[in-house]
Parts: structure tokens; sequence; C-alpha cells
């Protein structure tokens, strides 16, 4: 069975619908890309997925949870090893750059308000740990965000910006990674870099969904890409296939 | 075989802009500096502090200026939980008399019906404190910014009104008398606290304990979830911080530290009435983490230091020395909005 399977996914928007019976499976260890024109329902995909919109229909699951997904709270799914970035970056910008980080582990961690009270000693080793893990993920991108990170999170530059995001759900440990447009703002030469370090983490055994409308960067990351258009499945295979598809040609370009 | 991408090596990136701009603005404020300095004091210099502040009352002799002292160590109290709802969390708190006057009938009520130790009272308020700020917590949940002033606002008044027309328990705007001095010891050896030094060990020693749970907090995994909701309540959800859980534990802490204020304020004034709470002490309140920096601990301290002692210190200018005060304040939040040791806080233009 699929890693991540979702069953008929329904959203709507008054009497907008996003998400239109809307159908994938992602499996183990796997890269998905998922492309389509604008306000096809890719990124409210992922914010029914991490519980920020509730769902009007369907149902995910996701590894060994026999429960439906969309039953559950915002926060608890990153707690599954589903973790996501945001489209429109937001980092927690006052905080610095490891702060940043060790909240994308709050999933992994226990310490509570009497453990910090009297300092215990299990706490402190925790937050050790947790620091330590975090310094682990920023390595993944060289130097960057490592030679920054006591510096708060608004002052770092735009693709810095995405990198945290992207370190920030690494730290949950997660099984599955929720990418949207990592390389907005980024020049050729660091989607490149960072369509590597993507890879390298698929490597460690993270699936990944990445949304992205740079077609070169899905061509070199994805063995497999869907096409979505007015939030339902129009087309899934391998890039080649999916790009010379007449339904995916009129979805973007649109009928003769 | 070990990737190695030409690129890492060039920090051409990490030199742009942005990371620069972080270190200027730090380098620009001598205030945060001094902050961030103070934070970095070694143990014996910390210890010099405390050694300092006990040798207060040898040195000051008049009663008057003891009494403004300790004044200013419980609103140092007081403002520090305060802190952590509006400091911390970001939540914007005009009800923390509330909370005060909890602790602070608590002590006076089991103290002069029920004969209890005023030791005993004090987590007795805190229980109670901690349940009331629980109760505030729940509403506030669902409401944000401006809303939730306006509900905490209203909590504020129910409390004082309770207080005020509850004559069967708090005796309404008579107020509850001759609340007995702290005791220490047993049966025969009994040191009754009553003198103004010994008020003010007491108040030092809550003051340090106050300050102790702050930066304990605030460094620790509450601390760090409570600052992300202060950044991004949405984010922070998607994080794996279960807002209703934190957003309730942030209220819960304040109020337990703003009701620990208020038994004090009971045993030193041995009296209380609902004048002591009123809407304007929420706002005298509100206003020493505002002037010291939000979420900084130095900054409230300072700030309480200023808030109380300054108007004590235009005396002579009588009724003009709320003036005085008032356009401090307005030139305050003018020249520097983010308080005195407050970092300048990033704010996007914009929210999705």
């Amino acid at each position: 069975m699929a890693q991540l399977s979702v069953r008929s996914l329904i959203k709507r928007f008054d009497g907008l619908t996003a998400l239109n019976n809307f159908n994938l499976d992602v499996d183990e260890g796997e890269i998905v890309g998922l492309i389509g024109p604008n306000g096809s329902g890719k990124t409210t995909f992922f914010n029914v997925l991490s519980g920020i919109y509730p769902a009007d229909g369907g149902e995910v699951f996701f590894d060994n949870h026999s429960e439906n997904l969309l039953k559950l709270k915002t926060h608890q799914i990153i707690g599954l090893g589903i973790a996501r970035t945001f489209q429109i970056q937001r980092p927690f910008n006052n905080l610095s750059v490891l702060e940043n980080l060790m909240i994308g582990g709050h999933c992994r961690t226990q310490a509570g308000l009497f453990s910090a009270l009297i300092n215990l000693a299990s706490a402190r080793k925790e937050r050790e740990q947790l620091k330590a893990h975090a310094r682990e993920v920023m390595a993944l991108f060289g130097n960057r965000l490592r030679s920054v990170e006591m510096n708060p999170a608004w002052t770092l530059s735009y693709a810095n910006r995405r990198r945290l995001e992207i370190a920030r759900a690494l730290v949950s440990d997660g099984k599955l990674l929720l990418i949207d447009e990592p390389t907005a703002g980024m020049n050729p030469a660091e989607s490149l870099q960072l369509a590597q370090t993507i890879q390298a983490i698929n490597k460690k055994g993270m699936a990944v969904l990445v949304i992205e409308h740079d077609m070169k960067f899905i061509k070199k990351l994805c063995p497999r890409v869907v096409a979505l258009d007015y939030g339902q499945k129009i087309v899934e295979g391998t890039y080649a296939e999916v790009r010379s598809h007449p339904k995916v040609i009129e979805a973007y370009l649109g009928r003769d | 075989m070990k990737l190695v991408n030409p690129k890492d090596k060039t920090k051409l990136d990490d030199l742009a802009g942005g990371s620069q701009a972080g270190t200027q603005e730090r380098k620009q404020n001598p205030l945060v500096r001094m902050a961030e300095l103070f934070a970095r004091f070694k143990w014996h210099l910390k210890l010099l502090i405390v050694f300092a502040c006990l040798m207060i009352p040898l040195v000051v002799s008049s009663n008057y200026a003891m009494r403004i002292i300790i004044y200013i160590g419980l609103y140092i109290v007081l403002a520090l939980g305060l802190n952590v709802v509006m400091g911390f969390t970001g939540l914007l708190n005009i009800g923390h008399a509330a909370f005060y006057a909890v602790g602070a009938y608590t002590t006076a009520i089991l103290m002069v019906k029920y004969g209890m130790s005023f030791w005993l009272t004090i987590p007795v308020g805190m229980f109670f404190g901690v349940l009331l700020g629980i109760v505030l917590g729940f509403p506030t949940l669902r409401v944000r910014d401006d809303y939730l002033a306006i509900v905490t606002l209203g909590f504020g008044q129910i409390v004082y009104i309770t207080a005020n027309n509850w004559m069967g328990l708090t005796r309404g705007p008579r107020g509850i008398p001759g609340i007995p001095a702290p005791r220490l010891g047993f049966s025969d050896f009994q040191i009754v606290l009553e003198s103004y030094p010994a008020y003010y060990y007491l108040i030092l020693l809550f003051v340090f304990i106050t300050i102790y749970a702050c930066v304990r907090i605030k460094d620790s995994r509450v601390g760090l979830a409570w600052m992300a909701i202060r950044e991004d309540e949405d984010v922070a959800a998607v994080m794996g911080i279960n807002l209703v859980y934190y957003k309730t534990m942030a209220f819960g802490f304040s109020a337990a530290l703003g009701a620990l204020a208020g038994s004090f304020f009971a045993v030193f004034q041995s009296f209380v009435s609902p004048n002591s709470f009123t809407i304007l002490e929420s706002v005298i309140i509100i206003t020493i983490p505002i002037l010291g920096g939000l979420g900084s601990i130095p900054g409230t301290i300072i700030g309480a230091i200023i808030m109380i002692g300054g108007p004590e210190l235009f005396r002579a200018a009588s009724e003009y020395r709320m003036v005085i005060m008032g356009a401090f304040m307005v030139i305050m939040m003018i020249v520097r909005p983010q308080g005195l040791f407050g970092k300048k806080l990033y704010q996007p233009t914009y929210k999705i």
C-alpha cells in the first residue's frame, strides 16, 4: 500500500470547488511533482493535507495509521510525519535561524513547563540533542544557514528563507515532505543546488511532494509528475509523458 | 563520494544585505547591547547584584523610600507575569489586575476569616489565579488582536465588579481590613514580618523567584513554542504546537505570578478593597513591559523602576507629576516604540 493515499478529496470555497474528487498515491521514498496552472488547487491540497483548511469530503490515509488524517487537528499532523513549507514564505521572523529549526522539532520533544522550571537534566539534554539535530539539518545546506544561525530570520535573503523553511520542516523527522514552490526567487544555479539538496533528503528515505512551476526543476527532480486542473488530477506519469499530453497543454494554453 | 558544490564555499549570499542588516541593528542599539551584556554576566557579577539588593534596607533609612522600593518589587512581579502573555506569547491582556485581585482577596479572606498562615494562602491564591487564567484563556483562543483586547478588558471589569458587589465574600467597597502580618517559625519561636525591611526581603524573594522562572521558561521548549505563536499562529500550529494548550498555559503561568503579587499586596497593605484593582491598575501594569521592551526581562525590571519610581521623583511638582509621566510616555513611544530594551520586531506588511 502506498504511504500516502488520498481518496476523492473535496474542498469547496463557497461556490468554487478547489478540489474535486482528487486522488493521489505517494509511495515510500518517492519524489512526486505536482504541476498545474494557477488556481488549479495545488496549494489548497497542501493546506487541506496539513490541516489548515477543513476538507469537505474524502479520506486521507498516511503510513500505518488507520485513522483518517482529515479528522485530526492541525498540530497533530506533523507528529505523524507530514511536514511542509509555505508558498509565501513564513519563517518565524523575529526568532533566530536556530530557534526556527528547533521549533520544527517541537513534535519530537516532550519537555513541559515544570521540567523547564526546575531545570531538569533530561529537559536540558533533550534541548542539546535538538540543537545538535538542527545543526545536522543545517549542514544539508552547506554553510548558508550555519553561518547565520544566530541571526533573526527576517534578516535572511529570500533564497535563504526558503532553505530555512525546508530545514525547519526537516527537523521534525517526518516521512513525507510537502514543498510548495521552492525555487521562487532563486537563480538557476541556486535551483539546481536545491534540487540536489532535495535529492539528498530523499535518499535518506523521505518521500517528497513538490509543487513547482519551473519545469526544468521538475524534470530534473521528479520521476513521477501529477498534473492538476480545476481540482482534479488530469494526467499522471513520467515528466515526458505529462509534458506532451494534450490535456496538460490544454490546461496551460487553452484549446485552439 | 561526497558531493562538494563549489558554491558552498562562496559566502556571497550570506554576506548579502539581509544578514548584515541584523548585525547593524544590534550594533546601533546601545540599550539592547547592554541587555545582552547583562544576560552574559558571569555568576559572580550576578551575585554582586543580589548582594547589592540585599544591602538596600541597610542604606535606605526612610520608610517612605522603602515603601516605594517595595512597590517597585511588587510591580516587577506583576509586570514580568504580564510579560509572559504579552511579550512571549504576543497576546494582549488588559485585565491583568484581575489575577492580582484574586491573589490579594484569597490571602485576605483566608487569613482574616479562617486564620490561615500567609505561606499557605500563596499556593491557594496561585491555584485560583491559574484557574481564572484558564477560564480567561479559553474564550481568548477564538479571538485575536483588537477583539482579544476587548475580551480581556471586560474580564478585568467582571472581576472588579464582582469584588465590589459580592458583599458576603469581599465586603464590597468597604474592603477587608486587618490582614495580619506574615509570621515565620512556629509556636514560641515566631518572627512577625511587619517592618519595612522584612517586607522588602519578602518581595525580593518573590522577585528572584519570578525572574528565575521567567528566564528558565523563556529558554525552554515551552518558551520557544510561545514565541512561535507570537510570530505566526498558523505556522506554529502546522509545526505541531497545540495552540489551545500553550495559550492557556501562558495565561495560567501569568496568572500565577499575578496572584503571587496579590498575596504580597494583601499582607503589605493589611487592607484590600476593590479600588486597588481598577482598570487603571491594569493599564499601569501594561505600560511597564511596553516601556521596558516587550519580551525583555531586564527591560521589564527597568520599566517597573521607571514607572513606579519615576512619579515619586517629581513629588515636588504635585499634580503635574502625572502630566510629566504622561509626556514622557508619549515621547518614549515616538522615539523608541519598541521600548527601552526591546528589539525592534520585524512586522510583515501583510498577513495571509
